[in-house]
C-alpha cells in the first residue's frame, strides 16, 4: 500500500514541505515544487538521514577545561547518533590537543574520525 | 547538657533583632532557624521600609513600637554596617476629597509623635517629585522614613548577635516542645535537644504551630501575601521619595520604593491565603501593581522590570502586633502577629521583649565586653578608584569581577562565606551578586563554584537556598 | 593609576572584538588592546560546540570553537594586546577607559579610538515577570550551555524549553543526547523562533513536541521546580483559559530573547537605538561619539556570527582610520527609517559616499514580498523574510546618488505586486 510522507526541506530558508508517496520503503513519487536540491535532499533524507555529531569528551588532565569539544568529521547516519553519544562517553582524553586532531577514528565502522574542535594546551 | 538562659525560635528579623538585644548580657543564648540561613523567611522579602508612623492608630503597639523603632535605626544601622537611607515619603492624593484624608493621617501622625510631617502641594510638591502624575492635588511628606534590605539587615543582627556569644544553630525545624518541672523547656530539632529556662516564639509565619506545641495558643496569624517587583537601576532617577497611594484597606496600598541599592520596587498587594508555602507570583497582581503605580508615576514601565517576589505577612487577626509572656507557661513568650510596621519596630520590639524577660524574673547583667559594632563590609562597588585599586593590591582577588551588573569582586563573595554565607541566595543577600539586570546569568555558575571550593562540597551539592534548590544535578 | 596609551581599543573579545581588533591592526594602528571579562577570547563561541558558524565567511561548516580560534590566531600573529579577566568599569566620551583586573589592579587606558563590541546578554526570567514559584532549576538556555559544555554538569533531567530560538533548538538536541529528556519547546509565537534546519535537526530528530501559540503560565515548585503550566495564547498574547497542560519537570530553560548590552555605552553618552536596543551608528560604525565605534550583537543582535564578524571587520577598519587621523567624517548623514514589517536596521545612518550594506531583522514571517528603499531608489524581491533571519542588502553608487538628494530615507517590506 502507498503511504505519504512529508519532509521539511531545510536546504534553503523557504523550508518548503515536499510531499513524498512511499511504496515498499521506496519513493514512487515526490512533490519538490520542481526544485532539484529540494528533491535530493528530500530522497537522501528519506534513504539515508546523515546528521553531524558534535558532543564533549572528558579531559583527564586538565586544570582549565575538563571538557574537550569534538565533531564528526563527516555525517554519520542519523541512527547512529545515540550508539555515537555511549561510545565517546567512555573516551577520555589527555592534554595537549590540536585542533582537527583524531579523537576516535572510524567510529563504529562507520569511516567517520570524531576530531577535536578546540585547542588545549597542556 | 547545657541549660540555656533564653532561646529563640525564629531567624528573621526579629529573632536575631531580639537575640542581639539579649547578647549585651551575660546570657546564653541559642536561636534556631528552620531554613539554612537566617533572614530566609518573610524577612528576605520585606519590603524594606522604615516607616515615620503616621499610619497607625494611637494607642497601639505598632504606633507606639514603630515609632520608637524608627528612631533607633541611625545607630544600629551604624554599628551594624548596614545601610541606611532616610529618603522620606509622599503619601498622595489624587482627588479633591482625599485632601481630607491626608489631614487626618497628619493628625494621627503628630498624636503618634510623628516629626517633620507637612502638607506639600503645587510647584513645591513637583520639585520633590518631578515626574508624579499632574494629576496629583497634594501630598503628606514625611521625612522620617528611611529605606534599608531587609535581609542585611538580618543577617547583620544575626552576625553581631553571634560575636557578642549567641549560638545559632541553622536548618533546625523545632519538632516539638516540652516542660521539664513545669518551667524548663526541652525543644526539639533534628539536631537533638536543648534545653532553656526562657522561650521566645519569634517564629512568623509559623508562630501559630510553635504556640500550639507549648500551650492552648490564644492567637489567630492573618496570613496575607504580598509580591513585589524589582525595577532595573536605570529607572532609579524616576523617583526620590517612597510614595504611597491614599488606602482604604488595612494595608498601607501599592507603593512606588526607591531601594538602598538604587533600585525601584514596586508593590505590595495584599492577598489572604491559606497556605504558608504560597509563594507564588501572578500575572493579575502584576497588572494590579501597574496600573495602580503608573497612576501616581506614569513612566513606570514593565519592560524594566528584572526581578519579582512574594512574601507573607503574618500579622494577628486582632491587627496589632502581640508581645506577651504566656499566662500559662512561665517563661514563654510570644513576639507574634508581626506585620507592618514590623521591621521599623524591630529594635524596639527586641527592646520589649527583654523588658519582659526582666519582669518575667530574668537576671540581666552587662557584659564587660559587649562588641556593639559589626565587622565592617567591604562594598567594592562603591569606593572610590584608588581605594579598589588598593585593595587589588593588597589582594588580587579583589580584582577578579564576579558579578558584572553590581561590580562584586571574588574577594566579597569569599568573604560572605567567610561570614556565613552557605547558598547562591546567602551569597546574594550579602553581596548583591546576581541581584542585578542579568539576575545571575553571569555571575551563578561562577558563584556556585566558589561555593564548592570554599565549602569543601561538590558543585552539584550547592543549592540556591537549602533543601533540594540544587543548581545542577549531575556531574557528566 | 598607571595611564597606558593605546590607539584603538577594542571592548569585547567576542567574535565582533576579535574581528576588529584584527581589523583595526591590519590597517594600520599600531597598538591594539583587547579588554575582555572571560578566561578565553571568543566570547560565547567556546560554549557553542555545534556546527553551523562560518558558511558565508570560510566557505565552510565549523564549530564555535574552531570558527573563534581562527580569529584568535590571527589575534597572536599580529601581536595584539589582550588582556582578559578584566572588567571595564566605564567609558568617558574622550575615550577614557577604567578597567580592573587582579594582575594590574585598576588602570586607565587612553585610546586614539574605542570599539563598543560588549555583544549582548539572555533576557532572564524576571524580565518576562513569568508566574509563579521562584524555585532553582530556573535558567537561560546559554548558562545551561556553559554549564554542559565547558563545566560538564547537567543542569536537569527533565527539562521543558521556553522559547524556540535557535540557542534554546540547539540545547533541546545537546541535552537530549546527554540524556535528559526535553519534555517540550514551547514558543509563543505562532512559528519556531529558530531556522529550520534547527527544527528538524533539533526537535524532530528527537519527537521533541513544540507547542506554539503557547507559554508558560505557572511554574510549580517550592526548591527545585517541580512542572510547570503552559496555556495556549491569544493574539495578545493573554492566556486562553481551558487551553492549560500541566508539564512534569526539574528544569525550565528559557530562550526569550537577547538584549545588546549596552550599559558602558549609554553611560557613556553613546545615543541608543530604541529599535535594535544597540548605539545609532553609521557606515563606518562610528556612534554618536566621535571616536568610539561600536560593531556586532551590541549593535543589533545577529542571527548568524558571520554577520557579526563583519561588522567587526567595519568597525575596526574605520576605528584604525581614526586613531591615525585618517578618517575623513562623513559631509552629512542620511537617517535611514525603519518601515512597514520592519523591526530595526543598521547602519541607522550613511553618508550615501562609500557603497554600504544595510542589515536588516523583520517583524513578521512574510512570503513574496520586496524589500524597498525609498521612492524608486531600491526594490529587491524576496521570496521569503523571516525575523530569525537578518536580511541584507547592499547599496550600490548609483543607488548612493539617488540617495543623496534626500535627508532620510524609509526602508519597508512591501507585498509583491504593490507599488
Amino acid at each position: 500500500m502507498d503511504k505519504t510522507r512529508e519532509i521539511i526541506c531545510i536546504i534553503c530558508p523557504l523550508s518548503c514541505q515536499i510531499k513524498i508517496r512511499v511504496k515498499n520503503k521506496k519513493i514512487v513519487s515526490l512533490e519538490s515544487n520542481g526544485c532539484r536540491r529540494g528533491k535530493e535532499y528530500a530522497e537522501q533524507e528519506f534513504y539515508n538521514p546523515q546528521r553531524v555529531l558534535t558532543t564533549t569528551i572528558k579531559v583527564k588532565n586538565s586544570d582549565s577545561s575538563p571538557l574537550l569539544p569534538v565533531r564528526t568529521d563527516k555525517p554519520i547516519p542519523k541512527e547512529k547518533l545515540r550508539e555515537c553519544m555511549q561510545y565517546l562517553a567512555n573516551i577520555e582524553v589527555e592534554t595537549p590537543i590540536e585542533i582537527g586532531q583524531i579523537i576516535a577514528s572510524n567510529i563504529l565502522k562507520t569511516a567517520v574520525n570524531v576530531i577535536a574542535t578546540r585547542r588545549l594546551k597542556s | 547538657m547545657r541549660t540555656n538562659n533564653v532561646l529563640i525560635i525564629g531567624g528573621g528579623v526579629i529573632g536575631t533583632a531580639i537575640a542581639r538585644a539579649l547578647s549585651r548580657y551575660e546570657l546564653s543564648i541559642t536561636l534556631v532557624e528552620k531554613e539554612v540561613e537566617v533572614g530566609f523567611g518573610a524577612s528576605k522579602a520585606n519590603s524594606g521600609i522604615i516607616h515615620p508612623g503616621f499610619h497607625d492608630q494611637p494607642g497601639t503597639l505598632k504606633a507606639k513600637l514603630g515609632l520608637s523603632g524608627n528612631v533607633m535605626y541611625d545607630k544600629l544601622c551604624k554599628e551594624l554596617d548596614v545601610p541606611l537611607k532616610r529618603i522620606g515619603s509622599l503619601l498622595v492624593a489624587l482627588k479633591e476629597e482625599e485632601l481630607g484624608i491626608l489631614e487626618k493621617l497628619k493628625v494621627q501622625g503628630e498624636l503618634n509623635g510623628v516629626p517633620g510631617l507637612k502638607i506639600v502641594k503645587g510647584e513645591a510638591l513637583f520639585q520633590m517629585e518631578p515626574n508624579l502624575t499632574k494629576k496629583v492635588k497634594a501630598a503628606l511628606y514625611a521625612p522620617g522614613l528611611a529605606v534599608v534590605s531587609p535581609y542585611e539587615l538580618t543577617i547583620a543582627l544575626a552576625e553581631n548577635a553571634q560575636q557578642n556569644g549567641v549560638k545559632v544553630i541553622l536548618d533546625a525545624e523545632v519538632k516539638n516542645i516540652s516542660s521539664v518541672n513545669g518551667a524548663l523547656k526541652r525543644v526539639e530539632t533534628k539536631h537533638g535537644f536543648i534545653l532553656t529556662d526562657y522561650l521566645i516564639n519569634a517564629a512568623g509565619l509559623f508562630a501559630d504551630e510553635i504556640a500550639s506545641m507549648v500551650e492552648a495558643r490564644n492567637f489567630t496569624l492573618l496570613l496575607r501575601k504580598g509580591e513585589e517587583y524589582i525595577l532595573d537601576k536605570k529607572t532609579a532617577d524616576l523617583v526620590k521619595h517612597v510614595i504611597f497611594p491614599i488606602s482604604q484597606k488595612e494595608t498601607k496600598g501599592v507603593l512606588i520604593i526607591p531601594t538602598v541599592d538604587g533600585n525601584l520596587m514596586i508593590g505590595p498587594t495584599a492577598k489572604r491565603i491559606e497556605k504558608k508555602s504560597d509563594l507564588s507570583t501572578s500575572r493579575e497582581d502584576l497588572q494590579v501593581i501597574l496600573n495602580r503605580v503608573r497612576k501616581l508615576v506614569p513612566q513606570i514601565s514593565s519592560e524594566n522590570i528584572i526581578a519579582s517576589f512574594a512574601g507573607i505577612r503574618a500579622g494577628s487577626e486582632k491587627g496589632d502586633f502581640i508581645i506577651t509572656p504566656s499566662k500559662k507557661v512561665k517563661g514563654f513568650i510570644n513576639v507574634v502577629g508581626i506585620d507592618s510596621p514590623g521591621l521599623t519596630a524591630a529594635p524596639a520590639i527586641a527592646q520589649m521583649v527583654v523588658d519582659i524577660l526582666s519582669q518575667e524574673g530574668l537576671k540581666l547583667r552587662k557584659k564587660r565586653d559587649y562588641q556593639p559594632s559589626r565587622k565592617k563590609w567591604i562594598r567594592f562597588r562603591e569606593l572610590p578608584s584608588r581605594e579598589k585599586g588598593r585593595l587589588v593590591k593588597k589582594d588580587k582577588r579583589y580584582g577578579n569581577i564576579i558579578c558584572r551588573c553590581e561590580t562584586v569582586s571574588e574577594m566579597e563573595v569569599i568573604e560572605a562565606i567567610k561570614r556565613g554565607a552557605r547558598t547562591l541566595d546567602g551569597v546574594k543577600f550579602r553581596t548583591r551578586a546576581g541581584m542585578g539586570r542579568c539576575q545571575g546569568g553571569f555571575c551563578a555558575p561562577r558563584i556556585v563554584q566558589i561555593l564548592a571550593r570554599e565549602l569543601g562540597i561538590k558543585v552539584e551539592e550547592v543549592t540556591k537556598r537549602g533543601r533540594k534548590s540544587n543548581i545542577v544535578l549531575t556531574k557528566k | 593609576m598607571r595611564i597606558q596609551k593605546v590607539d584603538v581599543a577594542v571592548v569585547g573579545g567576542g567574535p565582533a572584538g576579535l574581528a576588529a581588533a584584527i581589523a583595526a591592526s591590519s590597517g594600520g594602528a599600531e597598538k591594539v588592546t583587547i579588554l575582555d571579562r572571560n578566561k578565553t577570547l571568543g566570547g560565547i563561541l567556546p560554549q557553542c560546540i555545534h556546527n553551523g558558524f562560518g558558511l558565508h565567511r570560510f566557505k565552510e561548516d565549523l564549530t564555535g570553537p574552531e570558527y573563534a580560534q581562527r580569529f584568535i590566531d590571527r589575534v597572536e600573529e599580529l601581536k595584539i594586546e589582550v588582556k582578559l579577566e578584566t572588567m571595564v568599569l566605564n567609558i568617558r566620551p574622550e575615550k577614557k577607559i577604567l578597567a580592573i583586573n587582579a594582575k594590574e589592579g585598576i588602570f586607565e587606558i587612553e585610546a586614539g579610538s574605542v570599539v563598543l563590541a560588549m555583544g549582548c546578554r539572555e533576557r532572564s526570567r524576571g524580565a518576562l515577570s513569568i508566574p509563579g514559584t521562584r524555585p532553582s532549576g530556573i535558567l537561560t538556555a546559554g548558562v545551561a550551555q556553559q554549564w554542559i559544555n565547558l563545566e560538564g554538569y547537567l543542569p536537569g533531567k527533565r527539562i521543558v524549553i521556553l522559547g524556540s530560538g535557535d540557542i534554546g533548538l540547539i540545547m533541546a538536541r545537546r541535552l537530549t543526547l546527554e540524556g535528559a529528556e526535553v519534555k517540550a519547546v514551547v514558543e509563543i509565537m505562532p512559528y519556531p523562533g529558530g531556522l529550520t534546519r534547527n527544527v528538524v535537526q533539533c526537535l524532530y530528530d528527537f519527537d521533541i513536541p513544540l507547542f506554539l501559540e503557547h507559554t508558560i503560565s505557572f511554574i510549580h515548585g517550592k526548591d527545585r521546580v517541580e512542572a510547570v503550566t503552559i496555556a495556549r495564547v491569544n493574539e495578545e498574547k493573554e492566556f486562553i483559559p481551558g487551553t492549560e497542560k500541566f508539564i512534569d519537570c526539574d528544569t525550565l530553560l528559557l530562550s526569550v530573547g537577547l538584549i545588546p548590552e549596552n550599559e558602558l555605552s549609554s553611560s557613556a553618552g553613546v545615543r541608543l537605538d530604541p529599535f535594535t536596543g544597540g548605539p545609532v551608528v553609521d557606515e563606518r560604525r562610528q556612534t554618536s561619539l566621535e571616536g568610539i565605534f561600536a560593531c556586532g550583537n551590541v549593535v543589533q543582535v545577529y542571527d548568524l556570527v558571520d554577520h557579526v564578524s563583519l561588522e567587526g571587520d567595519i568597525a575596526g577598519k574605520n576605528a584604525a582610520l581614526y586613531a591615525l587621523g585618517k578618517l575623513k567624517q562623513p559631509k552629512r548623514l542620511i537617517k535611514l527609517i525603519p518601515g512597514r514589517n520592519i523591526h530595526s536596521l543598521v547602519p541607522q545612518l550613511i553618508s550615501g559616499e562609500d557603497m554600504t550594506t544595510i542589515f536588516v531583522r523583520v517583524k513578521t514571517p512574510e512570503k513574496s514580498v520586496k524589500l524597498k528603499m525609498g521612492q524608486g531608489i531600491k526594490e529587491v524581491k524576496k521570496p521569503l523574510v523571516n525575523p530569525n533571519q537578518t536580511l541584507t542588502s547592499t547599496l550600490s553608487l548609483k543607488e548612493l546618488v539617488l540617495l543623496n538628494a534626500l535627508d532620510e530615507v524609509e526602508v519597508s517590506i512591501i507585498k509583491e505586486g504593490r507599488e
